[in-house]
C-alpha cells in the first residue's frame, strides 16, 4: 500500500516538474518583466518606479499598483521604429528559416538515406561545430566576410572579381550568419524524422509506377512534415530576437527588434519601454504558436 | 522553445548582477579596454599585497546599465564625465574618504576644476586620464583624394563634397551619440552643450548628410581598422587613434595615422575613478586610486596609453614626445577651443537615441 502511494507520488512530481519548471524559469521572470513593463523610468537604482516595497505594508502596495500604467505600449506604437523593427526581425527571420530549410533538407535526406555505418559519424559532424563557442564562430565570419577578408582575397586571387565585395556589415552577412549558426537546428529534426521513415513505402510508390521526383513530394515530404516544423520552429524563434548575428555582422541600416531593445536598455537606460518591447515580442511569438498548435491538435481529433 | 525565450528574458532582468566574487585583500577594478599599463596592476599587487580582478567594458552605456542595476560588486570604476554626473545623481558612488588618498596633491587643478562641473567639490571621483574627440586619418590616403585636404577643421567630416571625396576608401565615426551631435551642433555653430529638439533635429539633418559616405558606427574597431589602413579616416578619441598611429608603426606596413583636433573646437572629457556606495571593498579600492595617482604610476600609463593624465606631478615622468604632443597636451590655446558637455536628462536622451538611430539606420 506505501509502495503504491509513493509511487503515485513520484509520479505526480514527475508530472509537475515540467509546471515548475515553466513557473520558474518562464512565468516568473514574465510576470517581473511585465511589471517592468508598467513602469516609469527613474535616476536611480534600479532606474524605474515604482519598486514593489513591503516595508508600506498593504496601503503602500496599493499606492505602488495605482502608479503603474500602459503608457510604454501606447509610446511603443506611436514611433514607427518600433513597429518597422518588428517587421523587419520577421521578415529577416522568415527569410532565413526558407533557406535554411532549403540548404537543410537536402543535407538531412542524404545524411538518412547514407550507408548506416555512416550516420553517427555525420551527425557528429552536424553537432561539432557546438563545441566551438557560438560567439567565435560569428566573428571567425568578420574574418571570412571582411573587405580584406579571406573570401574576397580567394576571389580576388583567381580573378573572378576585380574589386573586393562589401558583404560585412551588410543585411547579406546576416542573413549568412544566421543561415551557417542554425543549420544544425534544421538538420536534426529534419534527419530524425526522415531517418525514422519506412523505406518500403518508397519501394511500393516505385512498384506502382510513381517516379522518384513524385514520390518525394507525395509520400517523403508529407511524412517529414513534423521534422519541417519543429526545425522551422527551432530556427524562426530564435532567429526574430537574434541580436549577436546583426550586431557583429549587420550595418548600421540592420533593423532587428534585438538591438532596438539593447538600445532602450544601454543607450536610453530605459527598462520600462525595453520590458514593453521585449513583452511585445514575446506575444508575437507565442500566440501563432499557440493559434498552430491549437489547430494541429483539432486536425489529429478530426482525423482519429 | 518557450523556456529558451524565458531564459532570455530572466538574463535580460538579471543583467549586470555578476562580477567577482568578495573577498578580503582583493579590489575589483572596471576600468575600458586597452586603458592601462597592465604591469602597474603587479606592482599595486607587490607593494600592497592586495589582489586586483580587472574586468574591463568599452562604453559607458554598459557600465551605467550595469551601476543602476545595483550589486556589481565592482570596488572602482571608470565612468566618462557626463555619465559620472549622472551617476552621482542617481546615488552610485560614495563620498571618497581624501585622507586615504595623499597623492590627491598631485592632481592637476586645471583637471580637477573642470570635472567639478559634473561632480560638485571634486567629492566622489578622481580624475584618471581626460582626452579630446577628434579625427584621426591616414595621412597618404586623405592626401591620394585630396592634396589639400583640411585636416585641422571638421570640414573633412561634416562638409559633403570633401567628406565624399573620402567615402571610397572607409570613414567610421564613434557609435557614441552624446559626442558626434555635440560636434556637429559645434560645427553648424551652436552650442554643443543644447538639449533643446530643434538643435538636437538639426545636429541631425547635418548628420544625415554625411551618412552615405560612413562606412560604420563603432566605439573601438577604427582602431585596428585605421592601423590596417582599411579606413582611411575616422571620428575617435585622441589616445586610440595614436595608438592606432603606433600600431601602424610597429607594423612597418607605411601607413601613417595622425590624429587632429580640430579647429573649430572639439568635446573634451575625462575619465574618473569612482567608488560604487556598494563597494565590498572600500579600503582597498581607495588604496588602488591613490596608487593610480601616485606621479610615476600615473606617467607609466600614459606613455603606454597616449591619454594625458590627469596628475600633473606625472608630467616629469611623461616622455617628452608626449608631453609636447599637442594631440595629446593641447597647448593653451587649443584648450581655450575645447567643450564640455553635461548630461542629458531622460527626455532629450530619448530625442537624442531616436536621432542617433535614424542617423544609423534610416528610420
Amino acid at each position: 500500500m506505501n509502495g503504491f502511494s509513493t509511487s503515485r507520488a513520484g509520479r505526480l512530481i514527475v508530472r509537475l516538474l515540467p509546471y515548475a519548471w515553466l513557473l520558474v524559469f518562464f512565468l516568473l521572470p514574465f510576470l517581473i518583466v511585465f511589471k517592468i513593463s508598467l513602469s516609469q523610468v527613474t535616476l536611480a537604482i534600479p532606474p524605474y518606479m515604482p519598486t514593489f516595497d513591503l516595508v508600506g505594508g498593504i496601503s503602500g502596495l496599493m499606492d505602488s499598483v495605482r502608479q503603474l500604467s500602459f503608457e510604454n505600449y501606447a509610446f511603443l506604437f506611436s514611433d514607427r521604429l518600433y513597429v518597422l523593427s518588428y517587421l523587419s526581425s520577421l521578415q529577416i527571420a522568415g527569410i532565413s528559416t526558407l533557406l535554411v530549410l532549403m540548404i537543410g533538407y537536402p543535407i538531412a535526406y542524404g545524411m538518412a538515406r547514407s550507408p548506416r555505418a555512416w550516420r553517427p559519424t555525420l551527425l557528429m559532424l552536424v553537432i561539432l561545430p557546438f563545441w566551438t563557442s557560438f560567439l567565435i564562430r560569428v566573428y571567425a565570419w568578420i574574418g571570412i566576410l571582411s573587405r580584406e577578408g579571406l573570401l574576397n582575397n580567394f576571389l580576388m586571387s583567381t580573378g573572378i572579381i576585380d574589386a573586393p565585395l562589401t558583404i560585412l556589415s551588410t543585411n547579406i552577412a546576416v542573413y549568412i550568419g544566421i543561415v551557417y549558426s542554425y543549420l544544425p537546428f534544421m538538420v536534426l529534426p529534419l534527419y530524425a524524422s526522415l531517418e525514422r521513415m519506412d523505406e518500403s513505402l518508397l519501394e511500393a510508390a516505385n512498384d506502382l509506377g510513381c517516379p522518384p521526383p513524385k514520390t518525394f513530394w507525395v509520400i517523403t515530404v508529407p511524412l517529414s512534415l513534423p521534422g519541417i516544423v519543429a526545425g522551422c520552429f527551432l530556427v524562426f524563434i530564435p532567429a526574430v530576437g537574434e541580436f549577436v548575428i546583426p550586431d557583429l555582422l549587420g550595418g548600421s541600416q540592420t533593423l532587428m527588434i534585438g538591438r532596438t531593445l539593447w538600445a532602450e536598455f544601454f543607450n536610453n537606460r530605459d527598462w520600462p519601454l525595453s520590458s514593453a518591447v521585449a513583452v511585445i515580442l514575446l506575444l508575437i511569438l507565442v500566440i501563432p504558436i499557440m493559434i498552430f498548435q491549437n489547430m494541429q491538435q483539432r486536425q489529429q481529433e478530426k482525423n482519429s | 522553445m518557450i523556456s529558451r525565450l524565458a531564459l532570455v528574458a530572466a538574463m535580460t532582468a538579471a543583467i549586470g548582477t555578476t562580477g567577482a566574487v568578495a573577498q578580503e585583500n582583493v579590489v575589483n577594478v572596471y576600468n575600458w579596454s586597452d586603458y592601462i599599463d597592465e604591469e602597474v596592476l603587479q606592482e599595486f599587487t607587490q607593494e600592497t599585497g592586495i589582489r586586483v580582478v580587472y574586468d574591463v567594458f568599452d562604453s559607458n552605456d554598459i557600465l551605467e546599465t550595469k551601476l543602476l542595476a545595483g550589486g556589481t560588486n565592482y570596488d572602482v570604476v571608470v565612468p566618462t564625465g557626463t555619465f559620472l554626473a549622472r551617476q552621482i545623481q542617481a546615488g552610485v558612488f560614495q563620498e571618497l574618504d581624501k585622507s586615504k588618498l595623499p597623492n590627491l596633491e598631485h592632481q592637476w587643478d586645471r583637471i580637477s576644476e573642470r570635472i567639478a562641473r559634473f561632480d560638485p567639490e571634486n567629492e566622489h571621483a578622481v580624475n584618471y586620464m581626460w582626452g579630446t574627440t577628434g579625427i584621426g586619418y591616414n595621412v597618404d590616403k586623405i592626401n591620394e583624394r585630396m592634396a589639400d585636404a583640411p585636416v585641422d577643421s571638421w570640414d573633412m567630416i561634416f562638409d559633403e563634397e570633401i567628406v565624399s571625396k573620402f567615402a571610397d576608401c572607409g570613414i567610421h565615426l564613434l557609435d557614441a551619440a552624446d559626442e558626434l551631435v555635440p560636434a556637429a551642433l559645434n560645427y553648424l555653430g551652436r552650442d554643443p552643450d543644447s538639449k533643446s529638439d530643434e538643435d538636437i533635429e538639426a545636429a541631425k539633418e547635418l548628420l544625415l548628410k554625411i551618412r552615405p559616405y560612413v562606412q560604420k558606427f563603432h566605439s573601438s574597431e577604427y582602431i585596428n581598422a585605421l592601423a590596417n589602413g582599411d579606413i582611411c579616416m575616422a571620428v575617435g578619441w585622441s589616445g586610440d587613434v595614436l595608438q592606432a598611429r603606433d600600431r601602424a608603426e610597429e607594423a612597418g606596413s607605411g601607413v601613417t595615422v595622425e590624429y587632429s583636433i580640430p579647429k573649430e573646437g572639439a568635446l573634451m572629457w575625462f575619465d574618473s575613478f569612482a567608488i560604487p556606495k556598494d563597494a565590498p571593498h572600500p579600503e582597498a579600492a581607495h588604496a588602488f586610486i591613490n596608487f593610480m595617482m601616485k606621479p610615476e604610476v600615473a606617467a607609466k600609463n600614459t606613455n603606454y596609453i597616449f591619454y594625458a593624465s590627469g596628475s600633473e606631478g606625472a608630467q616629469e615622468f611623461i616622455d617628452e614626445e608626449i608631453l609636447n604632443d599637442p594631440a595629446i597636451y593641447p597647448d593653451d590655446e587649443a584648450l581655450e577651443r575645447l567643450y564640455t558637455v553635461s548630461p542629458y536628462d531622460p527626455r532629450s536622451q530619448r530625442v537624442l537615441t531616436r536621432a542617433w538611430t535614424q542617423v544609423k539606420s534610416g528610420t
